[in-house]
């Protein structure tokens, strides 16, 4: 592959870091307009000249759409070569358009949801500081600025999860986010070490060099090595099974930070990386086998709690954390444009839907829990719409986009050489359930009969256009983000005008392809012919899920309520309560762990033990001292029979040595 | 030699200054404060140069005066790559100090500047020694005024943690004062004439057996002012009692002398003690990384927090020099530069929040972010630089570390299929979740939360001297983080020389064997001749 140098790169990073330094230095002092300005302004000027660059690559041919820019040497030491460097390839592009541009509409938004918040400017330079760490992420040309966004982007979303910090709830799931990210970073750390040992680089393309040349001779646990430990690094900040925990709990943050962090932009790093280092990856078909069925599991798991949860953004969460189980499915099936397809349309609809709930919960004056919602359309007729289309993508309905990328994966999961049907099945399983408590979401929230009280109801209002905009632009975007890749075998059902008025066929999969260079997951033989069995079964599944919503809870909601009770309400308890995994990690790891820390090794080995014999040598020459003292008693008769007595002594034993 | 004794006016500046303040009257506490200031900072001024100056393996800025010549006693200073480090961090730090402490002591303000002056005269001189017995007195020369600052300016249980503070200290200097006197008299034995010289000892090849006892000498007094596990329990008393300024120069110098100790002298003179003590003083290392963050997450008081952070963080750097690769020991001298940055400010900031509330137990704080927004932004870049946030300092050294530690495992495995040398690096990594846990939770507890204590409501934010003296500081921490290239080059050249010294490469093999640099572009050839077009 060739690079081509350029010099402009990184000033798509820096206009969000400006932003930051200018919003958070001065943006105290300077009226709101200034700090509403400044705040989605960088992210404009950032996206043009993302689309800039974008632009000029397409102009050139697919083997040498790469744009390097090396800022400066980080370190150049022993042997060790880190730049500070940026790379626009296609897939860096699809994340730096998607990152800027939604986060623009999300700026937007943020202007009319954060108005009347005293610390306005702080959250606009936390905003922007995200963006600015995310930049570094995808446009990172190495293992370690790629790291350096990792971590920022995780310091971000610590300091907007605990943004109203008043509250100690609100500070605990910041802190617990970090920390559960960390201990991701604890395997991507060691597995950017291994990759060092193993390939003398951290630079991506010398990496993929050397993995494409020369990769048959280093054994393939080092391969499954590598991999395991990014993908611990993946399961943190993408939060899937075991370290999915922090991920619900981060919705404490503003709305709008759920839409752009939590939703669209830094949960999908982890799906990122693995497309990044697919030629690490692609050799190891067993971390492959385990990333998938990860994915698949964490998708159900998810997607069942997300049954019963009452409070419409922990609804949202759970559905995040399902359909990124949905992406490393597709990546473990090594059908890695379909992962970062479906990072798209997610990337859209899921920002539809959380900014929908977040014009929602701001007209229902902050009230989050679904059971006093109800009939809300009729005050909020673009926050519903918008949301009902964002619902139809998630759900899988033809023809918005999360049909096509969602079906995508399910087919892949099915055919690809890596995946099955009982892949299928538990893919399958999580689809029935999103469509289902999306459609119930929907239902409690927006239809049927307005159970809020009086006054709430009387302040219920469609929101301000800053709000609106942004629902309708991303709603648009769900509806036709499908289009931006099209399965070639769907063209055999539809006719293919349809889909190239918007796109060419396959267009993202093509765009992609110089930097998705490897196909592990190569079909097996007849997955083909089962492709519009596939399609059909999955339209049905997700008719199925919505149908089944809508029976129980829009046509008989007592049946909805006897289903709760089902054996004793323990099972709806269980979901409820999310299968009591952060009690199980409470009460497992962390009180052990400090009541060992607490107990033992500082009450007892640092203060008895090691202190103890510390003080207890010094007091042991104490005592020999005080020994020692009862001869200095100045008595000169007792000095004079000592001297005597030692006398006596040492001459009795000359004589006994002598005579014997 | 004619040249201007540089090195030498930087060692004596502060002392010349303590002369001068001498005879200001105790009364003109602000004149008094401020001389030491001017001197300190114009000891600064004075080390400049050598960080501009001083690079590479060979000591530059050297002054050399006889002195017992008999007995190869002699004043000898030099700096290479990584003492003049050492020396720049001192002269930065004191001036910090003095602006820090400017409310921090209220008796005896006299006494106060002029030990501290001393003191740094003490703490340059011990690193820029070229000369055993030299660095023994410039090393037993430290501790009278830090066991003066906590006895007399400490908090309720000072005499308790100076005598232990002492105690401990000095039960390693004498047997190290042994270890030298032998390898004095050794150098007679062998070569006719007695000598203290720095570089004449490495004459000396002692059997393994000698080496070890004379390693174990040294490693020990080393050890506790590291302080490495288990000869830590010193520290946290001495933290707590000492008053602020006290505090930051232990954190910030004084712990930096004993790793400074290892690379300097223990490490390079006995190279087969240090392939066989590796293991164990690698293993140690990882039980302080451990240990000190488990430790410090339990504990209710903020000094002694950081106090037990600081047996973490040091644990890397322990890890770092026993690794013996030079990414390991080059983030190793990195990260003494890093803790003194982060460390040092963590002290400070501590301090500004004692000097309104008069405590430092975290229960008595919660919800100051609202309150004092300023600080709680400074706090928050040097909890983070603590944490080793990439694009902060921490992170460089600690990374360096950790790889050069990976490396070390994976060559063990290479050599003797054992993956068990794995478990170093991949446990001392864990620390780096440990170092999250105990920094957040406690950033959590005074700065989060509600702001609930009367006493909290009406504390004030940092004012303008407070904030000058973080600036430097935050600049470093970024500086560092973001272009740590400038201070590697500086140290190059030395940490290549220790590592080859105490891996016993650099008597016979250093001139067969190419530079590591060749040898990597080397390793790399396949992977730029196989570049897909």
């Amino acid at each position: 592959m060739n690079s081509i140098p350029v010099s402009s790169l990184w000033l798509i990073p820096f206009f969000p870091l400006l932003g930051a330094l200018f919003n958070g230095l001065l943006g105290k002092r300077l009226p709101k307009t200034v700090v509403s300005i400044v705040g989605p302004g960088v992210l404009l000027a950032s996206f043009v000249t993302v689309a800039v660059h974008v632009w000029l690559l397409s102009g050139f041919d697919e083997q040498s759409r790469r744009f390097v820019d090396v800022v400066y040497t980080w370190l150049g030491v022993f042997g060790l070569q880190i730049d500070v460097s940026f790379v626009l390839d296609p897939l860096s592009s699809v994340m730096a358009l998607i990152i800027t541009g939604i986060g623009f509409f999300i700026h937007l938004y943020s202007i009319g949801y954060m108005r009347e918040d005293e610390s306005y400017y702080r959250y606009f330079a936390y905003l922007n500081l995200f963006v600015f760490s995310m930049l570094l992420l995808v446009l990172g040309g190495n293992m370690i600025l790629m790291f350096v966004g990792w971590e920022g982007v995780g310091l971000c979303s610590y300091l907007l999860i605990g943004f109203w910090f008043k509250d100690n709830a609100n500070a605990d799931a910041g802190k617990k986010a970090f920390i559960v990210n960390r201990v991701g970073d604890f395997g991507f750390l060691l597995g950017t070490f291994l990759i060092f040992y193993i390939f003398r680089t951290f630079d991506f393309d010398g990496i993929q060099a050397i993995a494409l040349n020369y990769g048959t001779r280093i054994p393939s646990w080092v391969f499954f090595a590598i991999a395991m430990l990014l993908f611990i690094g993946a399961t943190g900040k993408s939060a899937q099974i075991p370290l999915y925990v922090w991920l619900p709990d981060a919705m404490a943050g503003p709305t709008p930070v759920s839409a752009l962090i939590h939703a669209a932009t830094m949960v999908t790093a982890g799906v990122y990386m693995i497309a990044r280092l697919n030629f690490i990856f692609a050799s190891s078909p067993t971390a492959l086998g385990i990333i998938a069925w990860v994915g698949a599991l964490t998708a159900l798991f998810a997607a069942t709690i997300g049954l019963v949860q009452r409070d419409i953004k922990k609804v949202l969460a759970y559905s995040t954390v399902s359909q990124l189980g949905f992406m490393f499915v597709a990546m473990g099936v090594g059908a890695w444009t379909a992962g970062i397809f479906h990072l798209m349309t997610h990337a859209f609809f899921k920002a539809t839907l959380f900014l929908g709930s977040g014009s929602v919960i701001h007209a229902m004056g902050g009230e989050q829990d679904i059971r006093r919602m109800g009939g809300l359309r009729k005050w909020m007729p673009i926050t519903y719409v918008t949301f009902v289309v964002a619902t139809l993508a998630i759900a899988g309905i033809p023809p918005f986009s999360g049909f096509f990328s969602k079906d995508e994966i399910l087919f892949r999961a099915y055919g690809s050489g890596l995946g099955g049907t009982a892949l299928w099945a538990v893919v399958s399983a999580a689809a029935l359930c999103t469509a289902f408590y999306m459609t119930r979401l929907v239902i409690l929230t927006f239809l049927g009969d307005c159970r809020a009280d009086e006054h709430t109801k009387s302040h219920l209002h469609e929101s301000p256009w800053t709000i609106t905009v942004p629902l309708i632009v991303l709603a648009f975007f769900s509806l036709v983000g499908g289009y931006f890749n099209v399965p070639e075998g769907m063209t055999h059902f539809v006719p293919t005008l349809a889909f190239t008025f918007f796109a060419p066929i396959e267009f993202l999969h093509h765009w992609l392809a110089p930097v998705l260079i490897t196909d592990p997951g190569t079909l097996r033989p007849g997955a083909t012919a089962m492709e519009g069995a596939l399609i059909l079964t999955s339209v049905i599944v997700a008719l199925v899920g919505i149908g089944s919503a809508w029976f129980l809870y829009a046509v008989r909601p007592r049946m909805a309520e006897r289903l709760a009770g089902f054996g004793r309400g323990i099972p709806h308890r269980v979901l409820l309560d999310k299968y009591y995994v952060d009690e199980i990690y409470s009460y497992g790891i962390v009180k052990p762990i400090y009541y060992t820390s607490l107990y033992f090794l500082w009450r007892f080995v640092d203060v008895i033990a090691i202190d103890g014999l510390v003080n207890g040598a010094a007091k042991a020459t104490q005592f020999l001292a005080q020994v020692g003292r009862r001869f200095q008693t100045g008595d000169v008769q007792a000095y004079a029979v000592s001297l005597i007595v030692g006398t006596l002594l040492t001459i009795g034993y000359f004589i006994y040595g002598w005579w014997s | 030699m004619t040249e201007f004794p540089l090195l030498t006016v930087v060692t004596f500046l502060p002392v010349l200054g303590a002369l001068v303040l001498l005879f200001v009257q105790r009364e003109q506490e602000a004149l008094l404060k401020g001389g030491a200031i001017v001197a300190s900072l114009l000891t600064f001024a004075a080390s400049l140069p050598l960080f501009f100056g001083a690079r590479g393996a060979d000591f530059s800025y050297v002054d050399r005066a006889d002195w017992i010549d008999a007995w190869g006693i002699n004043y000898h200073v030099g700096v290479d790559g990584i003492s003049m480090l050492l020396v720049v961090l001192t002269t930065f730090m004191t001036p910090i100090v003095f602006l820090g402490a400017w409310n921090a002591i209220e008796k005896r303000v006299k006494e106060f500047v002029i030990l501290l002056l001393v003191l740094e005269t003490a703490m340059i001189g011990a690193f820029v020694s070229l000369n055993l017995f030299l660095f023994y007195m410039f090393w037993e020369a430290m501790l009278i005024p830090m066991y003066l600052i906590i006895g007399v300016w400490g908090g309720e249980r000072r005499l308790y943690a100076t005598m232990k503070f002492f105690i401990y200290t000095m039960v390693g200097s004498l047997l190290m004062l042994v270890a030298i006197l032998y390898m004095a008299t050794q150098h007679a034995a062998q070569f006719g004439y007695m000598t203290f010289e720095y570089g004449e000892l490495f004459r000396l090849n002692f059997p393994l057996q000698t080496q070890l006892w004379l390693f174990a000498a040294f490693a020990l007094a080393f050890a506790v002012k590291v302080p490495l596990f288990p000869v830590h329990t010193w520290l946290p008393d001495a933290h707590v009692e000492a008053p602020t300024p006290g505090s930051v120069i232990l954190a910030a110098i004084l712990l930096k002398m004993g790793t400074y100790g290892f690379i300097r002298f223990a490490m390079p003179y006995f190279p087969d003690a240090v392939q066989a003590a590796a293991p164990v003083m690698m293993v140690l290392a990882v039980i302080g990384i451990i240990y000190g963050a488990l430790v410090a997450m339990v504990q209710p008081d903020m000094k002694k927090l950081v106090a037990y952070s600081s047996v973490s963080h040091l644990g890397f750097v322990m890890l770092g020099l026993f690794s013996l690769n030079e990414e390991a020991v080059s983030g190793a001298v990195l990260q003494m530069v890093n803790h003194g940055f982060s460390t040092g400010a963590l002290f400070l900031a501590i301090g500004v929040i004692y000097e309104r509330r008069h405590t430092r137990l975290i229960k008595d704080f919660g919800g100051l972010a609202g309150q004092i927004p300023v600080f709680a932004v400074v706090f928050l870049i040097i909890t983070m630089s603590s944490i080793g946030l990439p694009g902060l300092n921490g992170f460089v050294g600690e990374f360096l570390i950790l790889l050069g530690s990976f490396k070390n495992a994976a060559a063990t495995f290479q050599r003797t299929g054992s993956l068990t040398h794995f478990l170093i690096p991949v446990l001392a990594t864990s620390g780096v979740i440990l170092a999250a846990v105990y920094m957040l939770w406690m950033y959590q507890r005074v700065m989060f939360g509600p702001n609930k204590n009367p006493k909290n409501q009406g504390m004030k934010d940092m004012n303008l001297r407070e904030l000058v003296v973080m600036a430097p500081l935050i600049v470093g921490i970024f500086w560092i983080g973001l272009a740590p290239n400038p201070l590697m080059q500086r140290m190059d050249g030395a940490v290549r020389k220790v590592v080859q010294q105490s891996t016993g490469k650099s008597r016979m093999r250093a001139e067969v064997e190419p530079p590591a640099r060749v040898l990597a572009a080397e390793r790399m050839q396949p992977a730029q001749g196989g570049k897909v077009q």
